[in-house]
This record gives structure tokens, sequence and C-alpha cells, in this order.
């Protein structure tokens, strides 16, 4: 791709530099008080709210020339909003981009934890719509800031209980909420309940941006994330029946795929990079097309 | 330090502006996810003395119109530093501690207690002080374990020259989180992060 003659004539990363400042302030202060949301002069990104505004302004504050960038949907690289992301940065930034995991130094994700285990010189930026865990439980922002300042958070627990009255286990799949280093409640993000564990002692710097309702906020590497739960009903994460029909993973997030209108599906990784990278070191799953059974 | 070549306010900003803010609020960002590594900074500004040509690049990358300042007595009857952090970054002189987003501390002497800066408050923790503080080296003094969020384990920073009862302070900072302010220690090309989640633990044989 040679986009150097045509590199968009916008600031570095399309982001002025009192901007990116601002931004910035705001990251350290969210690594310094893990899992508490530090509000910022969100600005109007060239992408509607909802698109991952948020992430992409810390990204844009936080990436260098030297950076390699992955960005994620789901999990997968080639979604829109993956794709959309990724040539956005190509273009203010003209920075190198990769789908392996392994190779980025920033990866943007809505919604997904990546399978392989992230390094210590890797950020995770996340796009967050609802920053606020006790938002749905509590509408007013005056009062949702009393209750993290007074660490007031009995109503989150009312409402896993009353999953737990309602439907006998936890019924909560994604956004779980977490606390940060015995703190703060905080909101993962909408990623499945299945990537909490991997926030606890994430080697990664995890940063953490919502657009429309202005706050940033971060886990250091290293920090305790415990998943909220009870004694008699312990945090579980979801489990699969089957492993995966292209490469035959298990133990990872799986996503449900309708084959047609008669009720054929298959279940398939979610994150595209780790099920390809399976795939080409010789993984076969039932449903891969190599396994040697031919379609009828 | 080598001498200032130009003592000129409007000389020794960054040569690049925007890529080399870049570089250095990476290493910053890195210093404070990972209290007690580090950091070195690749991307220099020439400052008038006392301040060093790291502190310089630190003010460049993060001061700006909307974050009022706090200056040493030494720094405040420098004109040429008030002159050219004014120039470089256009932030105003906080009156107080208490009004200072942050904070530039030209030696360990010359930091004031802790509590006469900027806290936060318990709904809006982040409203606090950001301490740059300069001192003579980051190697070889007594050695401070550092625990907390950012830390695998146990980190050991050695730096030379923080003030007296500097530990009971910390701990003092520590004890009403999330208040509290952050420091980011400067000296030569380098720079250790210590937020406030970070605790100095006792070492070996001696309580703290």
């Amino acid at each position: 791709m040679k986009h150097q003659q045509d590199l968009a004539t916008y600031n570095f990363a399309y982001l002025d530099e009192q901007t990116k400042r601002m931004i910035r302030r705001a990251i350290l202060k969210a690594i310094a008080i893990p899992g508490y949301q530090v509000p910022f002069a969100s600005r109007e990104m060239p992408m509607p709210y909802g698109w991952g505004t948020g992430g992409v302004q810390v990204t844009a504050s936080v990436l260098g020339p030297d950076d390699t960038l992955k960005v994620i949907d789901q999990g997968a690289d080639d979604t829109t909003n993956a794709v959309s992301i990724r040539a956005f940065f190509q273009k203010v930034a003209n920075v190198a981009v990769t789908t392996q995991t392994g190779k980025a130094t920033i990866i943007q994700t809505r919604h997904r934890i990546p399978e392989e285990p992230l390094s210590e010189n890797q950020v995770l930026v996340y796009q967050v719509p609802i920053p606020e865990p006790l938002r749905f439980l509590e509408p007013r922002e005056t009062e949702t800031r009393k209750m993290h300042a007074l660490e007031e958070y009995g109503l989150m627990h009312v409402k896993l209980y009353e999953d737990i009255a309602r439907n006998g286990h936890i019924a909560t799949t994604y956004a779980y909420p977490v606390k940060v280093m015995g703190r703060y409640v905080m909101d993962p993000s909408p990623t499945p309940k299945f990537d909490n564990p991997k926030m606890h002692q994430c080697a990664a710097l995890q940063l953490f941006g919502a657009g429309r309702e202005k706050r940033i906020y971060a886990i250091p590497p290293y920090t305790q994330v415990v998943s909220l739960d009870f004694e008699d009903h312990p945090f579980e994460v979801q489990a699969f029946d089957e492993p995966c029909a292209l490469c035959a993973a298990s133990g990872v997030y799986l996503d449900e795929v309708v084959l047609d209108d008669r009720g054929g599906r298959m279940f398939v990784c979610s994150d595209t990079d780790f099920c390809e990278k399976r795939r080409e070191s010789g993984h076969v799953g039932a449903m891969s097309g190599q396994s040697g059974e031919t379609v009828q | 330090m080598s001498a200032v070549a130009s003592q000129d306010v409007f000389r020794g900003g960054f040569a690049n502006p925007d890529f080399d803010a870049q570089m250095v609020f990476r290493q910053i960002m890195n210093a404070l996810a990972r209290p007690g590594t580090v950091c070195m900074i690749d991307a220099f500004t020439e400052p008038p003395a006392p301040l060093s040509p790291c502190t310089g690049a630190i003010a460049a990358t993060l001061f700006d119109a909307d974050t009022e300042i706090w200056l040493d007595p030494l720094l405040l009857e420098r004109q040429e530093v008030v002159g050219w952090l004014t120039f470089q970054t256009a932030a105003p002189l906080a009156e107080t501690g208490f009004d200072a987003r942050f904070a530039l501390v030209s030696s360990g002497d010359l930091l004031p207690p802790l509590e006469r800066f900027a806290q936060g408050t318990q709904e809006y923790p982040d409203r606090s002080t950001t301490i740059i503080l300069q001192l003579d080296s980051l190697e070889g003094g007594v050695p401070l374990v550092l625990a907390g969020p950012g830390i695998k384990d146990r980190h050991v920073i050695e730096p030379v020259g923080l003030p007296p009862r500097f530990v009971e302070q910390w701990a003092a900072n520590n004890s009403h989180y999330p208040r509290g302010v952050d420091i980011i220690l400067v000296a030569d090309d380098g720079l250790i992060g210590l937020p406030r989640t970070t605790r100095i633990e006792p070492t070996d044989g001696q309580e703290a």
C-alpha cells in the first residue's frame, strides 16, 4: 500500500497537539487511579459516536510513528469497524498495521481481549460505550459519583443477587463488573465475561476510552482485577460444548455462525488471528473443509 | 549537565514538537504504568538552569494554557526559567500548591510537604497535583522497595536526593487513596514514576 503521497494534511494522528496533551494528562491520571473514570474533553471525530471515538482518541494520543497497530472488532480484524479504524490511522498517521497479535504494540479493541497472552510492551485500548457500571442502576451522575467516592457498591451486588433470584445463577454475560485494586468497581466494556480473567495481572497496560460519555480509565499492568461474585455463587466464565469448528481450539471464546435456514450452525473462534495461526500450524476443525468429509 | 548554550527564552523547545512530545509522553506513561522502572527520555529541550533538559521535555509535553504550575522558590526567582516555561508552554503560574495541576521542584530539599499540594477530592481524585522532582541521580542512593499496581512483585529504586522523611510522607500520601499526589522523579536522561498507588515497603531488618 502506497499511501505516502496522499497522506492526509492533518496533524499526525489527526488530533491537534493541545487535544493530545489534554488526553495524555487524563491517561496519566487514569493510570494513577486504576478503575476511576477520568473526565476528558472528548472531541468530535470523523466518525459517529458508537464507532469507537473514545478508543480512537486514546489511540491517537498514544500512537507514534514507530508503533504497529492492530484493530479488532469482536475479535476479528476484518469486520467493518476494525477495517475502517485501521484505515483511518493508516491515512492520518501512516502507521504500520498488522493483524498479528504478537506483532502489535498498540491493539485497539471493540469488546474482546485477544486469546494470545499480551506482553509488557503492548498497550490494549478498549472502545467503551457506557463507562459507568452503575449507570443502569442509578441514572444520576451526581449519585453514581458519590457512590464511587464512598465506595458504596451495594447496589451492584443487589443487581447480581437479583440475577440469581430470577435465574438461579448470575446471568450477566458481558460487561460483567470488576473491582480494580480492591477499590473501584469498573465496567470492563461489553467484553464477554469470558475475558474478565485476562484483565487480572495482565502484563500489558489497558486503557479505556468512552467518546460520547467523555471518560478515560485504565488498568496498569500487574493489577488486581476481580469479577464481583458471591461465596456461594462464584464467578464463572462461559464454557463451550465443542471446540472451534475450524481450528479445533478449546478453552477459547467462540462465535455462533448461522449456516442456513434449517438450523445449521457452527461455532468458530471469535479471535480470527488466533484461529488463522492455529490452522496454519496444522490444526484442523470438524468443519474446516480439510478433514476429508465433503459437503453433500 | 552541560551548560545551556542560550538563555534565550524563545529557544530550546522541542525540535519536532508533535513527535518529540509523543516520544516523551510514552516514556512518562510507561514510567507511571510501571513504577520504579527507569524510563529513558530521547527527545530533549534546552531550558535555562536549573531546569534539566529532561524536566524541560516533560514540561513541553504536558503543560499548556490549561495547567496551572507551581514552581519552587529557586525556580520562581529565576526570570529566565519563568520566561522559558511561559513562552514554551503558555502555562500560567499557580498561586499556591493547592491550585497547581503540576509542580516543578528543582531539588529534593525544596520539596514542600506533600499535603501542601492539591490532593483531589473523593469525588474527583484526578484534580490533584503531579509533582515533577529533579534529583541528583536515580541510582546509588538508599534502596527503596516499591510494590503496587504496575509492579509484578517488588521493584527496588535507589534515587539520590529525596528529602528526609520522604518515606513517611509517601505513606501518608498512600493512606488517603484515592486522593493524593503523583510524583515523577527526574535525573539525567531518565525518569521514574511514583503514582499514588505505589507503596514503599519497609526493607529487611528495618521497620518503617
